[in-house]
């Protein structure tokens, strides 16, 4: 038996085998096992319920992963659009579906579309993400993300219960209405779900707008593309029928910015704006901005597109915050 | 015995638009049960190829198109990994196999261990494929882990055909009649033991909770294409290239430096697909020390590839498999080097998540990988059945090919640059969208290049034939084992 690993077969395959699953167990394995037992989910985090994680399963089946990621890298160009950086807590809820299904590898690898680690945060409205993923073009004109309408129904009319979706006109179906099917109520459900819990320990609260280093109105630009704009759009010309256009419209241009704010931090729905009445919910903000960037958004849509409104301050937004949401709603 | 059959003269007149390249000199007179083996292993594999990129080439039209056939099975996301699936373990792997269940017993002057079992292994990995394309197509999927798709039924079905080839071909090395163990041997064996294992701790659950699913992913990516594809069809250049050449390796001693750096390092990088993720930092760091490390296999090779070549380019240009060899040789230079550079933190921050790795993986997939098999298809094929393609076709293939891989990748690299500096400049996302508009048009206009090139591969494959293909009309006994010598400089 020769040492020779040119002439001797079982030496030289031996080794490999013995090396690579050496080498496997180092690099891969054992940090696996690592990460995996030295991770617990954060404090503030809850499991997926049910119905999200059947959701998940609907993300993963239609490839959303490979367009979006799920991870902030801890540097600017993320973290202030996507949120803070991501942590492997995170993650510590995932594990395998069953007994045929992996873990989801959610992190992703393309950014085709934006990061959603924390989409729920960032849009929180059920009823955009319907028409977003009915049909992306009908409320982000410049998108080439698919469209999804086989989890959606078109019926004569809505049943009691039914998530109707609002899509405008011109990407709608002839008639009838479109009714979010259980498959897009979970995925949206699971959208939804998608917020970064508060790190143990963290000062300040969520901010995916990284707006710290900004002010003013490079402040408001920003809250206004990353916030409003996905609804308002980007001009703020609205999507007819649907979301109402900003320019123009009587409570931005009010002299009294007040009836501005509380909008902007409680919401509104059901409200008759110019004569049309809108079927969707304008979300309120009051979670997820401050003061200072409520102010700053206000004053941005003030300030655009020709309008020169008086404006407010952090502190008149402070003050309505106080007064909390006005009784009528 | 072989070589026995001298090419009758024939006229090179008549063909204005080519250089007239040499024809093969001579016809091995192999068992041809072997050859019609490898001639379905490698029919199957182009089905696979022709299916795949048809489908990566419609994936692409929709970056422009996205309306363009709205259906669950026609949707991005579910054809997505058929695409990449069905290029990996359909057209890739199978006509690798192919190729090296000619090159492992010729190199080992011994008869294939056994035909039925190589035949098995080809229906369990074609059967593995089939039902791997319904489930996805079927919207149901392991993981959503890239290449990593199919559920553990399925993939271990392809994963039995894995075992049973790495068993043929070690039973055949074993009982070699060479005293030594040549190099491609090394490398081919090498691919289907470490696949083997790594199949199954990628499907193995107990460390992929949270975060263990992705060091797992990372590792089976990069040792997806770094212990299967790249050894598998760096073996088969070790034997094609000095054969076609007809001049010994120009160094047997690289070769060997370059597989054991090729084992260990690139075991060590997986993490690299995840750089400022929230793997463990110090594990990121390993995987780009040894992203790093993994230019010493490289520059070993490719050198090796380089210098073997030196002196012959009448030849190769002559020749229509080698150019497809010289340009799979180049490109694996290329493509691992930048591949390198893209694991650099500084660097991978502009480029992670943006095109510029889909054009890294054609580069290295495509550029090396397919053409290094593409050579080898054109260089043995006619050798095996004593039929050549048309010239002219063989031609347009490579053409078709090159360019359309050049401007698929040219386009994916800058606008995938450029996208990476408008994350980083801060801008409005839906900028970056805009901003690919052309350079994913430009890639859908590659990649049609790429696809036409593939139908004109297929028929070239047609032309190439088995004369007894369906009619088994030659002898059933097994022959005595080759006694063709083995490529020059095998026992250097
Ligand atoms: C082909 C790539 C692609 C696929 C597949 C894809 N998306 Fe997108 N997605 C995009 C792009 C590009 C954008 C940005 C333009 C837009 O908002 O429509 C986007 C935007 C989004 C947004 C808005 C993000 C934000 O910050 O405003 C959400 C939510 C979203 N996608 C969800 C999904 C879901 C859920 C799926 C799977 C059912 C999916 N996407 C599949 C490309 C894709
Ligand atoms: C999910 C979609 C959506 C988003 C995101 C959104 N809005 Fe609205 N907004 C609406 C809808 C719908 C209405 C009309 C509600 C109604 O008619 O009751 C509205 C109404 C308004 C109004 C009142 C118009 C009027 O005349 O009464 C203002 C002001 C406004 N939005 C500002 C903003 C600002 C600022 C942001 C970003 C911080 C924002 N919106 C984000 C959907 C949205
Ligand atoms: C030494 C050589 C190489 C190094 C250091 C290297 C490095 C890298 C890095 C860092 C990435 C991740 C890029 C990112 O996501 O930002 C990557 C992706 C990739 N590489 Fe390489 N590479 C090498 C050689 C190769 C070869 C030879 C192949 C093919 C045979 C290959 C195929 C791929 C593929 C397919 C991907 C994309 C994976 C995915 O995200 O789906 N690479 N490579
Ligand atoms: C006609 C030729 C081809 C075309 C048009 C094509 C097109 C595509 C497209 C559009 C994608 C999706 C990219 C994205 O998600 O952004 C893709 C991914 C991929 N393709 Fe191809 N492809 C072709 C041939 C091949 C071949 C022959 C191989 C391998 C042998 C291959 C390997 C891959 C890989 C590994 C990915 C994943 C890349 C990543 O995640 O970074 N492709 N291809």
């Amino acid at each position: 038996m020769t040492l020779d690993f040119h002439k001797n077969h079982r030496l030289l395959f031996g080794t490999v085998f013995g090396l690579f699953l050496a080498l496997s167990g180092i690099i891969a394995v054992g940090p696996a096992l690592w990460v995996q037992n030295n991770n617990r989910p954060l404090p503030d985090s809850r499991p997926l319920t049910d119905e999200e994680a059947d959701g998940q399963q609907v993300y993963l089946s239609e490839g959303c992963v490979y367009c979006h990621t799920q991870q902030v890298r801890p540097i600017p160009q993320d973290t202030s659009r996507y949120g803070r950086a991501s942590a492997p807590g995170d993650y510590a809820r995932l594990g395998p579906r069953d007994l045929w299904r992996q873990t989801p590898s959610v992190l992703g690898t393309e950014r085709t579309g934006p990061d959603l680690s924390a989409i729920g945060d960032r849009q929180p409205s059920d009823i955009w993400h319907h028409i977003h993923l009915y049909q992306p073009r009908a409320v982000v004109g410049a998108s080439m993300m698919p469209s999804f309408p086989w989890l959606y129904e078109t019926k004569a009319e809505a049943a009691p219960g039914d998530v109707v979706v609002p899509v405008p006109q011109s990407h709608g179906p002839d008639d009838g209405v479109v009714v979010a099917g259980p498959r897009a109520r979970a995925l949206v459900a699971y959208l939804l779900a998608l917020k970064q819990a508060p790190l143990p320990g963290a000062t300040s609260t969520v901010d995916p707008t990284g707006s710290t280093d900004a002010s003013g109105e490079a402040l408001g630009v920003r809250i206004y593309g990353a916030r409003c704009a996905s609804c308002h759009q980007a001009g703020g010309e609205g999507v007819p029928g649907v979301y109402p256009p900003l320019v123009d419209d009587p409570v931005v241009l009010a002299d009294d910015p007040t009836r501005h704010v509380q909008i902007v931090l409680f919401g509104l729905s059901g409200e008759t704006i110019q004569g049309t009445t809108y079927p969707t919910v304008m979300p309120g903000w009051a979670e997820q901005l401050s003061d200072e960037e409520v102010a700053a958004v206000v004053n941005h849509e003030r300030r655009s597109w020709g309008h020169e409104a008086p404006t407010t301050t952090a502190d008149d937004v402070a003050r309505v915050r106080q007064g909390g949401p006005p009784d009528e709603q | 015995m072989s070589g026995t059959d001298t090419t009758t003269p024939h006229p090179t007149v008549g063909r204005p638009l080519t250089v007239a390249k040499a024809r093969i000199d001579e016809i091995i007179d192999a068992d041809h049960r072997l050859t019609r083996l490898v001639y379905v292993y490698l029919a199957c594999a182009t089905a696979w190829l022709v299916f795949g990129t048809l489908i990566g080439e419609y994936l692409g039209l929709k970056f422009t198109w996205p309306e363009l056939g709205v259906a669950p099975w026609l949707s991005f996301g579910r054809l997505r990994p058929v695409h990449t699936n069905v290029v990996f373990w359909g057209w890739t792997s199978l006509s690798m196999i192919g190729l090296a269940l000619w090159v492992v017993p010729r190199t080992s002057q011994r008869a294939l261990h056994s035909l039925r079992l190589a035949w098995v292994a080809l229906g369990l990995m074609n059967a593995a494929v089939i039902l791997g394309v319904i489930q996805l197509l079927a919207g149901v999927t392991n993981g959503a882990g890239e290449f990593r798709e199919f559920v553990w039924p399925i993939m271990a079905l392809f994963a039995s055909g894995l075992v049973l080839l790495g068993y043929n071909l070690y039973r055949t090395i074993a009982r070699r009649g060479t005293e030594e163990i040549y190099i491609s041997n090394w490398y081919i064996l090498a691919a289907f033991i470490m696949t083997s294992i790594l199949v199954t701790i990628a499907y193995l659950p107990w460390f992929q909770y949270g975060l263990g699913d992705t060091v797992i992913q990372g590792y089976y990516m990069h040792q997806g294409v770094g212990q299967w594809f790249t050894p598998m069809v760096l073996g088969l250049t070790y034997y094609f290239l000095p054969k076609f050449l007809n001049k010994p390796i120009y160094s047997y001693s690289l070769g060997v430096l370059a597989f054991w750096t090729q084992v260990i390092f690139y075991t060590m990088i997986g993490t690299h697909h995840f750089v400022f993720s929230p793997t463990p930092w110090i594990l990121q760091t390993v995987a780009i020390v040894f992203s790093v490390g993994m230019l010493v296999p490289v520059f070993a090779g490719t050198g090796n590839f380089l210098l073997t070549m030196r002196g012959s380019w009448r030849t190769i240009t002559r020749s229509y498999s080698l150019p497809f060899i010289f340009v799979g040789v180049v490109t694996y230079f290329l493509g691992s080097t930048q591949g390198t550079f893209e694991a650099f933190r500084t660097l991978n921050r502009a480029w992670h998540f943006t095109d510029f790795t889909v054009g890294h993986a054609h580069l290295t997939m495509y550029g090396f990988v397919v053409f290094l098999i593409w050579g080898g298809i054109y260089g043995l094929v006619p050798r095996l059945t004593g039929r050549e393609p048309p010239q002219l076709l063989v031609g347009m293939h490579f053409w078709l090919a090159f360019v359309g891989l050049v401007v698929y990748v040219g386009a994916l690299s800058i606008g995938g640059t450029l996208r990476g500096l408008s994350w980083m400049s801060g801008t409005d996302f839906l900028d970056s969208v805009r901003l690919m508009e052309g350079y994913w048009l430009g890639r859908a206009v590659g990649g049609t290049l790429m696809f036409a090139s593939h139908l004109v591969f297929a028929w070239n494959l047609w032309s190439m034939r088995p004369p007894a293909l369906f009619a088994d009309s030659g002898t059933t006994v097994q022959r005595p084992p080759q006694v063709e010598p083995t490529p020059a400089g095998a026992t250097s």
